[in-house]
């Protein structure tokens, strides 16, 4: 589903991000792992084509990221905040997302349906603007905003931050629903080394921009980061 | 600690973000700031020679003394709107070990020192030295001018306790209102009743103390409110408004183009500073009062092909001017999200050519000051339509700085760079050169038919205009979304 080529980012010259071959198969639900500055945040926005690479390129689903716009339809993702737009509300910012993607009304509230547990009735009819709302509540309401629209690729960074616990379980729940049933290829950043091992089937840890390992998970996959980080 | 606080100060303003704008804004911010001293200090030179013309028979100081209670109630009612306490600025001191009546003091105490406060100054202590200049008795003169700065320093303690209602504007508003149509119709002599007060000031240099009380009474009201307030939940909380949903199922008829439309509408309606612009945009349909009823402007071509471009395209080139940086805060969604770039342009294309017909329509009663006006207007709101709206589309796609929709309208330069000035010459000057040079060297209706022929082609070209500039935009997405992620700029 993604493939990268020589991918490599440089800022004047340092090199952040240097991956050499990646492939994410169809169906995977992949975990990014790395302490701060390894280049998590700067392969998820090369993978959004929101900067540009300093060589190399990545596909997806066969469209080349930084030339095609066709993998647009396909992907969906959450980065940060920045994602939000302040002065909707919830509803209304969810509908905006679905009319995007080229669903109505209905099809948005369907959706949302399934999501009231993960709300926990602070989201929708809230009367309240996006930006008024917690980090936690901003943060449920653009995670759940990228499974609008059948994405084949869902893109999250950082889910599990700022969230409570009884919805970081729920979003584990979720994310693993969506990699296993719907075919849905998820790649999942974060820090939190117990949260990626329980969701992720496969984890890649990056480390000042280079993959130094790439772990199909397993019992002992907990206790291999947890040295690795340790050390 | 006050050494600290001020130290705090004096970082927090050359550390703010408007010192790290581009040099030439900052040279140009300092150039008005410049201006608007010497403005003032003019002005308070000239108030003593100005007064003394208009009133041959009074003394100059006694006509002043009879419109200072209006000065008072306009700068309380101007103060509600842009100066507010700090308050947020004391969150990261709560945890620290300082005492919460320094705290209190601290931040009042520096709102002193605001800059609305100088204005006063700068106006009335040249005033003072003319005076002195003039034989007035120094002692009397200097007394008058403490009173006056407590005067300034208790404006600036009431407008806090007085800014914590909506109903306090209302009253104040409504008192100038009153006391002026009072004195307008004679019904009251307000002047006559005020005049003596403020003129005692001069005339009793004692009562100079009654100012200086009333300020240390307010700053005494406001400490001990604000002492007890100091916590998260009490006045340190911002406030969220209720949130009014609206369905706007009307854009729907929009087709592709109808969730954009429906986002800009929301996008103006529920920010501070797209709000203001509106506001501003139709307060400007007035802007032609001043000129076509005065002889020396209403037949001078340049003057009115201004007029014209102006008024209809007061809200394009307001509003225009910082596409795409009003959705910087979710430009990086934008981006990443499944969206037609060139649907997001066309309905901000289609809202600024409402807005042009809108203005269009409301300039129309100037046909009072003769067709001319109106078929100027015409010309101009067709031309605007054509083509300054894809001007103003392309030069867009330049714009790097962000804009922080929250923060409020009043002096806000936020967005701004040397962009916003560059667009002002082909969006404003190039329509009134052409117009000027054709009406003085062929003839008006030439002119005319020139402008509304122009607007009309870029309304023909629309649609390439459209590909080359969604084209620009898409070229420069990566310095964009780069630029509109900085938050200080």
């Amino acid at each position: 589903m993604i493939t990268t080529h020589n991918l490599t980012k440089k800022y004047g010259s340092q090199l952040v991000l240097n991956i050499d071959h990646l492939e994410i198969p169809k169906g995977q639900s992949f975990g990014l792992v790395g302490n701060n500055g390894a280049g998590k945040t700067t392969f998820f926005s090369l993978l959004l084509d929101l900067i540009q690479p300093t060589s190399g390129h990545i596909e997806n689903n066969g469209f080349q990221v930084n030339t095609s716009e066709d993998w647009k339809p396909i992907t969906s993702s959450f980065i940060d905040e920045s994602f939000l737009i302040g002065y909707l509300t919830p509803e209304e910012y969810f509908y905006f997302i679905g009319d995007l993607r080229g669903r109505n009304k209905a099809d948005v509230d369907k959706l949302l349906s399934n999501f009231d547990d993960f709300f926990h009735g602070e989201i929708l009819s809230q009367r309240k603007y996006l930006r008024d709302l917690s980090k936690g509540n901003q943060k449920k309401a653009g995670i759940v905003a990228s499974f609008i629209g059948n994405p084949e690729v869902v893109i999250l960074d950082e889910p599990f931050a700022n969230l409570d616990p009884t919805t970081q379980i729920r979003l584990k729940a979720i994310i693993k629903d969506l990699a296993a049933k719907e075919g849905v290829t998820v790649l999942v950043s974060s820090h939190d080394l117990l949260h990626v091992t329980e969701v992720c089937e496969r984890i890649v840890v990056l480390n000042k921009g280079e993959i130094v390992k790439d772990i199909q998970t397993s019992q002992e996959t907990l206790k291999e980061l947890e040295t690795f980080f340790a050390g | 600690m006050f050494n600290r606080f001020i130290n705090l100060q004096w970082k927090s303003f050359f550390r703010s973000s408007s010192f790290g704008k581009g040099l030439a804004l900052k040279i140009l911010m300092l150039f008005f700031g410049i201006y608007m001293l010497v403005f003032l200090v003019g002005a308070g030179i000239g108030l003593y020679f100005g007064l003394r013309k208009l009133f041959p028979s009074e003394n100059p100081m006694w006509m002043l003394s009879q419109f200072l209670v209006y000065w008072v109630l306009v700068e309380l009612f101007f103060r509600y709107f842009m100066q507010k306490l700090p308050v947020m600025d004391i969150k990261p001191l709560l945890n620290l070990p300082i005492k919460k009546s320094s705290i209190a003091h601290y931040i009042l105490g520096r709102s002193g020192l605001s800059g609305y406060n100088l204005i006063a100054p700068f106006l009335f202590v040249p005033f003072a030295i003319v005076l002195i200049a003039h034989d007035y008795p120094i002692l009397n003169v200097l007394i008058w001018l403490l009173g006056i700065f407590g005067i300034v320093l208790s404006i600036n303690y009431v407008n806090f306790i007085v800014n914590k209602s909506d109903k306090a504007l209302g009253i104040i508003g409504g008192l100038i209102l009153t006391l002026y149509g009072l004195d307008y119709f004679g019904v009251l002599e307000v002047r006559e009743f005020f005049g003596p007060i403020f003129h005692g000031l001069y005339q009793y240099p004692i009562t100079a103390i009654i100012p200086i009380a009333i300020a240390l009474i307010a700053y005494y009201l406001n400490y001990r409110f604000l002492k007890r307030q100091i916590f998260l939940d009490a006045s340190l909380k911002t406030k969220s408004k209720e949130a009014k949903t609206s369905e706007l199922a009307w854009t729907r008829r929009f087709g592709d183009m109808g969730p954009f439309l429906q986002l800009d509408l929301r996008l103006i309606w529920r920010n501070k500073r797209t709000k203001a612009q509106v506001f501003i945009s139709l307060l400007f349909v007035f802007y032609g009062l001043i000129f076509y009823t005065q002889e020396m402007y209403a037949n001078s071509m340049p003057m009115l092909a201004f007029l014209g471009i102006f008024m209809t395209g007061i809200f394009l080139s307001n509003f225009g001017q910082f596409i795409p940086a009003w959705d910087s805060s979710y430009y990086s969604m934008i981006m990443s999200q499944n969206i037609p770039l060139r649907k997001y342009l066309e309905s901000k294309a289609s809202l600024i050519s409402v807005s042009v017909i809108v203005m269009f329509m409301l300039t129309i009663p100037y046909v009072y000051f003769g067709w001319k006006a109106l078929a100027i207007n015409f010309a101009s709101a067709i031309y605007n339509l054509g083509v300054n709206i894809p001007v103003i589309l392309y030069f867009g796609s330049f714009n790097k700085k962000r804009i922080e929709l929250d923060k409020s309208p009043f002096g806000n330069m936020q967005g701004t760079s040397a962009n916003q000035f560059l667009i002002m010459l082909p969006v404003l000057g190039l329509p009134i050169i052409l117009f000027s040079l054709l009406s003085y060297f062929v003839s008006l209706e030439v002119a005319l038919i020139a402008l509304s022929l122009l607007g009309v082609i870029g309304f023909a070209l629309k649609n390439p205009l459209l590909d080359r500039i969604t084209e620009q935009y898409r070229k420069k997405k990566y310095g964009m979304i780069a630029g509109f992620k900085e938050k200080n700029n």
